[in-house]
């Protein structure tokens, strides 16, 4: 059912991660995650120049359901959050691991990444 | 969810796509496609509603009018047949039991509609006040499927599929018709603020006429809407929900509805000794609808602060007006912080609370 593209990288907690390969990243939410929450109205973000470490709460989206927690999936310092979520909340529903990214990271350790789980083991943990 | 309670349509929502979750012990659709989209597409063309969760009650017997009368607090006496009054029903305490409409078929037969939460309560309640009067109190919940269409293209809708004159059919009053030859109560009412009607029909016609009802509405723009629509249209329209902005402990004064409350109808009715009380003495609290100007929603439980930051209520109900593109809701706070700044604390920021007199949209509703 739910979209698990297989280059990115996935957290327990529904953030997904893309590597740029020159230690930054780019972070969201997965496609399995925005349509459980249903209707984004809401997000918001840390400052860019933040420390977020992995585990690390940085931000919070909100439904019409709900308001969740969002969880640093790798740590690193913000380099610049989405500018179209202030306005088009929406586009988290629409294009979850495109238009709707959330945050862009200098990866404070890029082996980071390797402990989170493959679009494999994540398909398995939503299905 | 194999303990909830199923409407006749359960499996038309799956199959449309329904998103079914627990609403008051009854399995039902809270979206399809998007809360704000169907919420949208109400005021912009239609929606189809599921309601048939509602309960239904048959009150008859030569004393019919005069037991509703003293059951309920807006005045049954000015109804006449084809007639329908909402109107809150109250404890001797002026705290409401449930708020209902009330249908004149005759003046020895008439018929409510229930809140689906309160059904097994509000039968005990009838019954136990129905005792010392000649009429006979039927539930007739399980028999009755109700489908709501309502936005400005409802009466176009209807109307293809009956042969009833719906423009002589003005707000809040009904006929009985049939609509895509299924036999219904063709109820000029809703919950959204939109012109729309309320069709109550035989439990087991209902998958024939939603499906009859979907086809027809389709050209006209008409979506299949859900529960979460449902409140977020009531609460732009600045309807109370029974649980939030009336309970057994908020009385209909409290919660601004005055005018359901008819001291003067020159009859006795449970709840008037208290509801002449706090009018006579002021309500220590009331229900004040608000906006933000932002998109975070503020949501029931969050203490409202008065300007020296002191707690002065909660919020009963908010929700994000897909229309205004801000946070609605409403708040039970003491009087005297009424006339003061309000605010909210969402997340560590503090966000002013700007009292509206609702609707908080601009309805049509019907002529």
């Amino acid at each position: 059912m739910s979209n698990v593209p297989s280059d990115l990288r996935y957290a327990k907690s529904h953030e997904w991660v893309k590597l740029a390969g020159d230690g930054t990243a780019t972070v969201g939410i997965t496609d399995y995650a925005q349509n459980s929450l249903g209707d984004i109205t809401y997000v918001q973000m840390p400052k860019p120049g933040a420390t977020l470490t992995a585990g690390q709460v940085f931000g919070v989206v909100e439904s019409v359901k709900a308001a969740s927690d969002l969880y640093a999936p790798v740590g690193g310092t913000v380099i610049e959050t989405n500018p179209v979520l202030e306005s088009a909340p929406e586009t988290v529903n629409q294009h979850p691991y495109e238009g709707g990214w959330m945050l862009k990271l200098k990866l404070s350790n890029p082996a980071e990444a390797a402990a989170l789980n493959d679009a494999a083991a994540y398909g398995k943990l939503i299905s | 969810m194999s303990d909830l309670k199923r409407t006749p349509l359960r499996d038309f929502h799956a199959a449309h796509g329904g998103r079914l979750v627990d609403f008051a012990g009854w399995e039902m659709p809270v979206q399809y496609r998007s809360i704000l989209e169907e919420h949208k597409a109400v005021r912009r063309t239609a929606g189809l509603f599921d309601v048939s969760h509602m309960g239904e009650v048959d009150v008859r017997g030569p004393q019919a009018g005069a037991f509703l009368n003293y059951l309920v607090t807006n005045d049954v006496a000015k109804l006449h047949p084809g007639r329908v009054l909402y109107s809150p029903m109250c404890y001797p305490s002026g705290g409401v039991v449930d708020d209902l409409l009330v249908y004149m078929h005759g003046p020895e037969d008439y018929f409510l509609c229930i809140n689906a939460g309160n059904i097994d309560k509000d039968l005990a309640w009838i019954h136990q006040q129905a005792a010392a009067f000649k009429v006979t109190v039927t539930d007739r919940s399980a028999d009755y499927a109700q489908l709501a269409v309502q936005g400005p293209k409802a009466a176009a809708i209807v109307q293809s599929l009956t042969g009833a004159k719906l423009a002589t059919v003005k707000y809040y009053h009904f006929v009985e018709g049939t609509v895509a030859g299924v036999h219904c109560l063709i109820s000029r009412t809703g919950y959204t603020g939109e012109d729309g009607f309320e069709l109550y029909h035989a439990a087991g016609d209902a998958t024939e006429l939603a499906a009859a009802l979907l086809k027809a509405g389709q050209p006209h723009g008409m979506e299949l809407a859900g529960l979460g629509a449902r409140d977020s249209l009531r609460l732009e329209a600045g309807y109370p929900l029974y649980g939030h902005e009336i309970t057994q402990d908020i009385s209909p004064l409290t919660a601004g509805l005055g005018w359901t409350v008819k001291l003067d109808k020159g009859a006795d009715f449970i709840g008037r000794d208290a509801l002449v009380a706090e009018k006579q003495n002021g309500a220590k609290q009331k229900i004040v609808f608000f906006k933000t100007g932002d998109r975070r929603i503020v949501r029931a439980e969050t203490p409202v602060l008065g300007p020296d930051g002191a707690v002065v209520g909660r919020v009963v109900s908010g929700t994000l007006s897909p229309v205004l593109n801000e946070a609605i809701g409403s708040a039970l706070v003491t009087t005297a912080a009424a006339a003061q700044p309000l605010a909210v604390d969402i997340r560590g920021a503090r966000l002013n609370l700007h009292l509206v007199k609702p609707p908080f949209v601009e309805l049509k509703k019907s002529s």
